[in-house]
C-alpha cells in the first residue's frame, strides 16, 4: 500500500461521534457507559446506541457514543473515531470511519489489511500485550482491556480523568480490589496514548453545563419507575427482549420501596407460564381492583390478543407495555422497528380499538406510565404504550423527572359499599357518565355490587344476551368512548417554523423524534420551512387533525414497511389520502437525520 | 309466582346456615343445560358446601373458562362476583385475582376441554403455584358445547356417537396434579353428593390449590355405552378409596375410628378433614404411593374416587412471593407511592 498521509479532520469541540467495536459477552457494556456517563458529567450534551446481537457470547457488538452540543442526538451518521476490538468486523468497522478519521485497534498483533484505508488514521495500543503483564487470570485480562482502550479514549478525546475516576470509585465503592485493577487499566491506556498518539484529536471535548437538570436513563427503568408511581401492585410477565429489562427495573424498585421491614412485599411480580397468562392475570387482577401491568413485545403482543378482546368487552383495565422490536415473527430482537402500531391498536377479533400512548424518550416513559393507569381506570380499558427496543433500551439525556406528592390515581368509577347504599339496584353497565363509562365494584366488597362479567353477548345491563339491538346498543357506547379518550389522552408536541406559515408538516412518533428534529434544523438551514408535529397518543386528538388538515403536505416518518401509523390516520380521521406522504425505515437501526431528509427530498 | 298459600313446612332446603342463610340464597340463575347433565348435580354440590361453610356468598370470587362446564358459575352463588373468561384461561385470571385481593375466595370451575386440551398449560402452572383456590375440573371427556368432540381425557378406545374410537391415550388429570406437586388432589362423581360435598368443602378451606377432578357425564353427547365418562361406567367401576368427612371448625372430633384406617388432617382456619380409608393399602399423605394406587387402578379400568392426596405443609403462592397480609387492593397509595423526594434520590443517581 501507499504510504499517504490521511487527510486531517477539522478541529471540532463537543460534535463528534464514537463507534466501539466489540465481541459481546467480553465486558464491553461497563467500559462503553463508564465513557458515556463521564462525557454526561462532563455537562456535554450525548447519547448512545447499543447495536447488540440476538446472542450471549461471541457474536460482534456495538456501541455508539454521539456528542453534540445543539443537542441532536439521533443515530450518527458516520464516526470520527471507531474502536475496532473484533477482528471478524474490521472490515467493515474501518468502513463506517469519515474520511481523516481514526481507527483504533490492538496492535498486540500486526494490523491486518482489512483494517488499512489511506484516509483514515492508524492508531494502534498492545492492549491485550498489555493486559497479559498487568493482570492475572484470563477473565481479568479480557475484562481490563476494555477499560484500557476507555483510558486511550480518554487522552485522545480531552475526556477529564478526574471524572472518569470518580465513577470508578462510586461504581467499586465496595469493591476495592476491582476498583484498584480498574483504577490501573485505565492509567494503563491513558499513559500509553499520552506517549505515543496524538493525543488530543482534533475532535475533542470540553466542559460545557448543558446536562445541569438532566439525567443519563434508558426508557425500560424510566417505565417501571412510572409504573411504581402510578401504584401498580401487580406485574405479570414473560420474558423476552426488549421489555425484559423493565420488569427487571421494576423488581428492583420493588425491592427498594415496597418491602416492609419484615421482609413482606407490598407488590406480586409473576413470572407467567406465557404472554397469555400474563395477560390473563394482569386482567384477573384489575378486575380484583389492583393497577397491574405487563410488558411484553412483538410476539407477546400476538399472543396476547385473544384476552386483550376480552378486557375490552368486558371493560377492564389493563396496561400494556409493548417495546417494539424488529417482526414479524421472531423478526430481529435486538433490532428497533415500530411495527405494532396496527397489531395494537385493533388487537383482538371483533370489533376493537384500544388506547395508544407513544413516548418519545425515557421522561415521556416515566409519565405516560402513569398517564396510561389513569386512562385504563378512567376508561376501563386496555392502554398500551408502545416504546421501543432504541428508547427501552438505550441510554437518553433527558430532562430530570418531577414528581408531584398531591398526584393521586385517578382510578375511574368503583362504587363500594356507601355508594351501593345510595342506589336502587347497580348494573354493570348502566347508567354511563359522559365518557360513556359506567360504573364498576370489586370482588369481595359487598354482595349488592355482585355481577357476571363476561366475554359473550350481554346488553347494557351487563345479562347474557344474544340480541342483536342489546348487543349493538353496547358496541356502539364502546366505540363512543374510545372516540371520548380523545380528549384525555397527551396532545401532540407542535412547534411551528418560527419564520412563519409553512404548507410542509414534518409528522413523526415516539423515537423517531431525535433524527426528525435534527433534520428539521438542516431543512431550515437549506430555507426550507416546515412545521413540526410528533403525535402521542390514538385516538387522534383534535389538534392531531386540525395539523395535517392546515398542511397541504404531511411527510410522516415512522419505522415500519407499511406506513402503519398513516394507514392509522387515513382511517381514523378524516384527512385525506394525499395529504400525508410516507418516509420509510425500518430496517431496524435507530433512525439518523440524514435518514430522514434523504426522505424528505425523495417525496418532495 | 303462585296464588296458593303454602303451609308452613319447614323445609330441608330453608335451613338456615351460621349467616342466617338458606340453600336458596347460595343459588344463583336457572341452569340452561340438558336436563340431566352431571354438571348441574355438581352446581348443587357447590351450594350445599359453600352453605354448610356459611361462607359469604360475595366473599367468593367465581370463575370460569369456556364450555357447558365453565356456564355453571351463573348457577350458583348469585351474590358473588362472577367470571366466565375466555376458553382456557381461567386459571390466570384467577391468579391474577388472587394476586390482587388475597382474601377473596377463588372458586374455578372449568372442564376437560378448557383445562386439558386449550388450558393445560396454564391450569399446570396455576397448580405448580399453589395458589389457594378451588379448582373443580367437570370431566366428561367431551367437549360438550361444540357438540361432541373428543377431548383430552376421552379414554382409549371410547366411541364418540357415531362409533368411531378414540385412539390418542388420554391425560389423567388426577396423575397429572399429582406429579407437578399439587396439594390437595380429589376425584368424585357428580351423581355422588355424599362423596362430593364434604370434598368440597375440604377444599374450599385449604390452603393452597385444591384440585378436584369431578366426572360428570354429558348425557347429550357422551352417556353411551363405551363411554368411561357414563353414568352407568362410573356407577359400576368408580371405587372410593378414601372417604372424606369435613370437620369444621367447632365441631369436636368426637369419634375416633380404628388407628390405621383413620386420619384427621388440619385444615386452613382450625377445619379438619378426617379421612377414612376404604383401601386398606392407601395412604393419601404419600404422594408416590398415591399416584402408583391411581395408575394400577386405572389400568384395570377403575376408578379410584376421594381425597386422593393432601398436603398441608406446602407453603401457598403468596407464601412464597412473601406478600404482605393485607390484600394488595386493600393498601393505601401512599404505602405504595415512594414521593418526590425519593425520586429526586433515585435520579440523582443518574447523574
Ligand atoms: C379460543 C377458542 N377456541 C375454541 C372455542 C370453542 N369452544 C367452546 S367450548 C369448547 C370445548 C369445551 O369443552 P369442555 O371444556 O370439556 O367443556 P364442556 O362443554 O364439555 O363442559 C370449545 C372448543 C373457544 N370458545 N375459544
Ligand atoms: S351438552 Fe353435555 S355437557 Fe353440555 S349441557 Fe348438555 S349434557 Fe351437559
Ligand atoms: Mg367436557
Amino acid at each position: 500500500m501507499p504510504d499517504v498521509t490521511p487527510p486531517t479532520l477539522a478541529p471540532r469541540t463537543n460534535d463528534l461521534a464514537v463507534k466501539l467495536a466489540n465481541v459481546n459477552g467480553t465486558g464491553s457494556a461497563s467500559a462503553n457507559a463508564l465513557l458515556m456517563q463521564a462525557i454526561f458529567r462532563m455537562g456535554i450534551p450525548v447519547a448512545g446506541k447499543n447495536l447488540f446481537p440476538s446472542n450471549i457470547q461471541g457474536l460482534p457488538t456495538w456501541y455508539e457514543i454521539r456528542v453534540n452540543a445543539n443537542g441532536h442526538l439521533a443515530r450518527a451518521p458516520a464516526f470520527d473515531v471507531v474502536v475496532a476490538m473484533n477482528p471478524e468486523t474490521y472490515a467493515r468497522d474501518a468502513r463506517e470511519l469519515r474520511p481523516g478519521g481514526y481507527l483504533l485497534y490492538d496492535s498486540t498483533w500486526p494490523a491486518p489489511e482489512a483494517l488499512r484505508r489511506p484516509d483514515v488514521h492508524l492508531l494502534g495500543v498492545p492492549l491485550a500485550a498489555m493486559c497479559r503483564e498487568a493482570f492475572a487470570g484470563d477473565r481479568e485480562r479480557i475484562l481490563m482491556k476494555n477499560i484500557a482502550y476507555a483510558g486511550v479514549l480518554v487522552a485522545l478525546l480531552d475526556i477529564e480523568l478526574p471524572v472518569v475516576e470518580q465513577l470508578l470509585d462510586e461504581k467499586y465503592a465496595r469493591k476495592a480490589a476491582l476498583r484498584d485493577s480498574n483504577r490501573r487499566a485505565l492509567h494503563m491506556g491513558l499513559e500509553y496514548a499520552r506517549a505515543h498518539l496524538p493525543c488530543p484529536l482534533p475532535v475533542r471535548l470540553a466542559r460545557m453545563d448543558a446536562n445541569r437538570d438532566a439525567v443519563l436513563v434508558d426508557g425500560n427503568t424510566a417505565a417501571a419507575l412510572g409504573a411504581i408511581y402510578a401504584g401498580a401492585t401487580v406485574a405479570a410477565w414473560y420474558p423476552i427482549t426488549p421489555a425484559t429489562s423493565l420488569m427487571d427495573a421494576f423488581a428492583a424498585f420493588c425491592k427498594r420501596f415496597r418491602t416492609d421491614p419484615d421482609g413482606r412485599k407490598r407488590y406480586a411480580f409473576l413470572q407467567a407460564e406465557d404472554e397469555l397468562a400474563a395477560i390473563g392475570m394482569v386482567i384477573g387482577a384489575s378486575w380484583a381492583g389492583a393497577r397491574a401491568f405487563t410488558a411484553t413485545a412483538g410476539p407477546g403482543i400476538s399472543l396476547m390478543s385473544e384476552l386483550v378482546g376480552l378486557a375490552y368487552y368486558a371493560e377492564i383495565p389493563a396496561v400494556i407495555v409493548d417495546v417494539q422490536r424488529v417482526g414479524p415473527s421472531t423478526g430481529m430482537p435486538t433490532r428497533t422497528q415500530q411495527a405494532d402500531i396496527l397489531a395494537c391498536a385493533y388487537a383482538s377479533h371483533g370489533d376493537t380499538k384500544h388506547i395508544l400512548l407513544f413516548p418519545a424518550h425515557p421522561g415521556e416513559c416515566f409519565e405516560m406510565m402513569v398517564q396510561a393507569f389513569d386512562l385504563a381506570d378512567t376508561f376501563q380499558t386496555p392502554v398500551f404504550m408502545l416504546s421501543d427496543l432504541d428508547v427501552g433500551m438505550n441510554d437518553w439525556v433527558c430532562p430530570r423527572f418531577r414528581w408531584d406528592d398531591a398526584y393521586r390515581p385517578r382510578r375511574g368509577r368503583i362504587l363500594g359499599k356507601t355508594e351501593l347504599d345510595a342506589l336502587p339496584r347497580f348494573f354493570r353497565y348502566s347508567p354511563a357518565d359522559e365518557n360513556e363509562v359506567a360504573a364498576r365494584t370489586l370482588p369481595g366488597v359487598d354482595a349488592r355490587g355482585a355481577f357476571f362479567t363476561r366475554g359473550s353477548g350481554h346488553d347494557e345491563f351487563g345479562a347474557y344476551t344474544e340480541d342483536p339491538v342489546a348487543y349493538t346498543k353496547v358496541m356502539e357506547r364502546l366505540a363512543r368512548k374510545h372516540r371520548a379518550a380523545r380528549k384525555h389522552v397527551p396532545t401532540p408536541v407542535v412547534e411551528l417554523d418560527p419564520t412563519g406559515p409553512s404548507p410542509l408538516g414534518l409528522v413523526t412518533v415516539g423515537s423517531c423524534d431525535a433524527a426528525c428534529r435534527e433534520a428539521l434544523a438542516m431543512l431550515r438551514e437549506r430555507g426550507v420551512r416546515a412545521d413540526y408535529m410528533r403525535i402521542r397518543a390514538f385516538p387522534f386528538t383534535d389538534e392531531v387533525e386540525a395539523f395535517l388538515e392546515a398542511h397541504p403536505r404531511n411527510v410522516l416518518v415512522e419505522q415500519n414497511r407499511d406506513g402503519q401509523l398513516r394507514r392509522l390516520l387515513l382511517d381514523e380521521t378524516a384527512v385525506g389520502r394525499d395529504r400525508i406522504v410516507s418516509v420509510l425505515e425500518y430496517g431496524g437501526y435507530p433512525l439518523t437525520a440524514q435518514q430522514v431528509l434523504a426522505g424528505v427530498e425523495r417525496v418532495l | 309466582m303462585t296464588y296458593i298459600k303454602k303451609p308452613a313446612v319447614r323445609h330441608p332446603g330453608l335451613e338456615k346456615n351460621a349467616l342466617g342463610l338458606t340453600l336458596r340464597d347460595y343459588e344463583g340463575s336457572m341452569s340452561t343445560l340438558c336436563a340431566g347433565c352431571g354438571h348441574d348435580s355438581i352446581t348443587a354440590a357447590i351450594i350445599r358446601a359453600c352453605h354448610a361453610l356459611s361462607i359469604a356468598p360475595h366473599t367468593v370470587a367465581k370463575l370460569s373458562g369456556i364450555g357447558c362446564s365453565s356456564k355453571t358459575p351463573t348457577y350458583f352463588l348469585g351474590g358473588a362476583h362472577g367470571f366466565n373468561s375466555a376458553h382456557g384461561r381461567m386459571p390466570a385470571i384467577a391468579t391474577g385475582a388472587g394476586a390482587a385481593n388475597r382474601r377473596l375466595l377463588l372458586l374455578g370451575v372449568s372442564g376437560d376441554g378448557d383445562s386439558l386440551s386449550i388450558g393445560l398449560g396454564q391450569m399446570a402452572h396455576a397448580i405448580r403455584r399453589n395458589l389457594r383456590m378451588t379448582y373443580i375440573l367437570e370431566n366428561n371427556g367431551v367437549y360438550g358445547l361444540t357438540k361432541g368432540q373428543f377431548s383430552a381425557s376421552t379414554d382409549l378406545g371410547s366411541k364418540s356417537r357415531r362409533g368411531d374410537p378414540n385412539v390418542v391415550p388420554p391425560i389423567d388429570p388426577v396423575l397429572l396434579a399429582l406429579s407437578i406437586g399439587a396439594t390437595f388432589v380429589a376425584r368424585s362423581f357428580s351423581g355422588d353428593k355424599d362423596q362430593l360435598v364434604p370434598i368440597l368443602e375440604a377444599a374450599l378451606c385449604h390452603d393452597g390449590l385444591a384440585f378436584v377432578d369431578v366426572i360428570s357425564p354429558c348425557v347429550t353427547f357422551n352417556d353411551h355405552e363405551g363411554s368411561t365418562k357414563s353414568y352407568a361406567y362410573v356407577r359400576k367401576h368408580g371405587l372410593p378409596v378414601v372417604h372424606a368427612d369435613f370437620v369444621p371448625p367447632a365441631d369436636p372430633i368426637t369419634l375416633e375410628q380404628e388407628p390405621g384406617t383413620t386420619q384427621i388432617v388440619p385444615l386452613h382456619g382450625g377445619a379438619r378433614v378426617r379421612l377414612t380409608k376404604v383401601a386398606q393399602d392407601y395412604d393419601p399423605r404419600d404422594r408416590v404411593r398415591a399416584f402408583a394406587f391411581v395408575q394400577e387402578h386405572l389400568a384395570r379400568g377403575e376408578i379410584v374416587t376421594g381425597l386422593l392426596f393432601l398436603d398441608e405443609s406446602r407453603p401457598s403462592m403468596h407464601e412464597v412471593m412473601g406478600t404482605v397480609e393485607t390484600p394488595l387492593v386493600e393498601l393505601p397509595y401512599e404505602s405504595l407511592c415512594p414521593g418526590a423526594a425519593a425520586l429526586d434520590a433515585i435520579t440523582e443517581q443518574w447523574r
